[in-house]
């Protein structure tokens, strides 16, 4: 693996949530995400049906589940993108169905569904995003992050002509360029060579403790969900079914990978290989569905 | 309004004018890279004045009514562009935010709906600068007719013909945003929808009296009116200039809150994050 050097950011003394700020540390505090029977239908289709969850500041969290699942509509209604039936979804304490703008600036996301604009340089895409979340000392952060993720070679390349793997790295600059305390990945690594998709999982880590933020990742890469999360939201047909550690949902459904576990949530083979009651810091929703 | 200052290692996140100007560069930034895309911009406006202008050349010499007016055509060519330019400028710098993927990325970003409406008309602004001026330009050189001699009322047609302008790109914009790229080519043929009653080359008098009513009820008339009274008659018309600018504001705030409305249906129905090529 290529060897690239870390970048430590400033370390935040308080936590600013929805404009106010809370002299807490962010552990301490409210959840940086907090949906409750999160529901959204597209006519007579339910995409994502009554989903509860929350994830705190410094954690970071997987969102499983096959395609259809709902996982990108669920990042969709986190980022005010589109907004739910029913339900509610609060990021750093905002309802962002109703006032999401008090707290996009703190927020940032990463999507195969999205593209920087082709014809600009890596630069200047990066400039302009500097620009629009208002980023002061913008010189210094734009060469603080072409330093961090390597992109000094390319600075100047159209953002259209790049590699799979460097359009990633500059996504996830664009992504980074406002330190979010919340980042929102969808399939951060699909398409990516093995060496690149190592290095962005160690560059992810380094920014999650460094900058005590909440990550939320949806991923059909287990082993990445396995080195990456500290817990994993299942989803199937829109509904939670599971929720737990990595580890814990190893031992509840008795397999040796998050593979494995995916593929029997995902063929109802669950009860095959329940082994045991429900282990530690596992619950278990709607579970007549399995 | 007071500002909170931010806290160390906090990012603060900019004024609304910085992230119009943002999206301004952007564009800009685009412009730049792509040659083709300034050309096209200057391309039919220089092509229709040097039309009209020998049309024009030709009735001089058989018409006593043009020969007592005779920038009458190219000033009107002129004008008619910068309602074009004007609605084009706005929506395809829309469009191209769905080109290129990026919607979803303003979307989830500080940038405000109405925001992204002054960018558009920013945007539209220069496009039609850019669009506009070496026409007038080479009406002078080629045919010895300047629309600035048109003084002070020039500015006045110029905005009102603008503001319409950037009312049609919003309603145009909310369209391609609620159909698709489907709707993409209503970019380019809305405003000829308005050509026959906008009184554009011809005084709105020889329309039929039903289509004479409908045709007072837009802007363009009045403005296209108020420019022949000055260029055939010499007499300013404060009235229909008046009537032009409250019109705008009408159609203004239509295309406004159209747009803002379409925005949200569109977060109703998840369409910022499909849009694309």
């Amino acid at each position: 693996m290529q060897a690239r050097p870390a970048r430590l950011w400033p370390r935040r003394g308080r936590h600013a949530i929805c404009g106010r700020v809370s002299q807490q540390p962010p552990s301490g505090g409210a959840p940086a995400i907090e949906i409750h029977e999160l529901t959204k239908r597209f006519g007579d289709f339910t995409a994502v049906d009554r989903l509860s969850f929350s994830v705190a500041p410094g954690e970071t969290v997987a969102l499983l589940g096959g395609n259809g699942a709902g996982k990108t509509t669920t990042i969709s209604m986190l980022l005010g993108l589109l907004l739910p039936s029913g339900g509610s979804v609060r990021m750093l304490g905002c309802d962002m169905a109703r006032h999401p703008h008090r707290v996009l600036h703190r927020i940032n996301f990463s999507s195969p569904y999205v593209d920087l604009p082709r014809r600009l340089t890596v630069g200047q895409n990066l400039g302009f995003f500097a620009r629009l979340y208002g980023i002061p000392d913008r010189r210094a952060r734009l060469d603080e992050l072409a330093h961090a993720l390597d992109l000094e070679g390319i600075w100047n390349k159209r953002t259209g002509r790049l590699s799979a793997g460097q359009k990633t790295r500059v996504s996830l600059a664009k992504a980074l360029i406002n330190r979010p305390e919340v980042l929102l990945l969808d399939e951060p690594t699909a398409s990516l060579d093995p060496d690149t998709a190592d290095w962005l999982r160690s560059y992810l880590e380094r920014y999650q403790a460094e900058r005590h933020a909440a990550i939320l990742l949806a991923s059909h890469n287990m082993a990445e969900v396995e080195r990456l999360c500290d817990r994993v939201v299942m989803l199937k047909a829109g509904r939670l079914v599971d929720e737990a550690t990595p580890a814990a949902l190893l031992r509840k459904y008795g397999r040796t990978n998050l593979e494995e576990v995916f593929l029997d949530i995902a063929r109802d083979r669950r009860s095959e290989h329940l082994p045991a009651p429900p282990a530690e810091h596992s619950h278990h929703t709607e579970g007549g569905e399995l | 309004m007071s500002r909170r200052e931010p806290l160390r290692g906090e990012m603060p996140h900019g004024s609304m004018w910085g992230r119009v100007g943002a999206m301004v560069l952007r564009h800009l930034y685009l412009m730049r890279s792509s040659w083709p895309r300034v050309v096209e911009l200057a391309y039919w406006p220089t092509i229709q004045m040097v039309i009209w202008g020998f049309v024009t050349l030709y009735l001089l010499q058989s018409s006593s009514v043009i020969a007592n007016a005779a920038g009458v055509l190219v000033t009107a060519v002129i004008l008619w562009d910068v309602l074009f330019r004007g609605q084009l400028g706005f929506t395809l710098s829309f469009i191209e935010e769905i080109w290129s993927r990026n919607l979803g990325n303003l979307a989830v970003s500080p940038l405000r709906p109405h925001e992204l409406l002054v960018a558009l008309t920013v945007m539209s602004f220069l496009r039609t600068l850019i669009g506009v001026l070496p026409a007038t330009g080479l009406a002078i050189l080629f045919y010895g007719i300047s629309i600035y001699d048109l003084g002070l009322p020039l500015v006045a047609f110029v905005a009102c013909l603008l503001v319409m302008s950037w009312a049609l790109g919003m309603l145009v914009s909310s369209l391609i945003l609620r159909v698709g790229q489907g709707a993409e080519n209503v970019a380019w043929l809305a405003i000829f929808l308005l050509a026959p009653i906008s009184s554009v080359y011809y005084p709105v008098s020889v329309l039929p009296p039903w289509l004479q009513a409908i045709a007072w009820c837009f802007p363009m008339t009045p403005t296209f009116e108020g420019m022949r009274a000055i260029l055939i008659h010499g007499t300013f018309r404060p009235d229909l200039l008046v009537q032009a600018l409250a019109l705008d504001g009408v159609y203004l705030a239509i295309g406004a809150a159209v747009f803002l409305y379409t925005f949200r249906v569109a977060r109703r129905h998840g369409l910022l994050l499909q849009q694309g090529e």
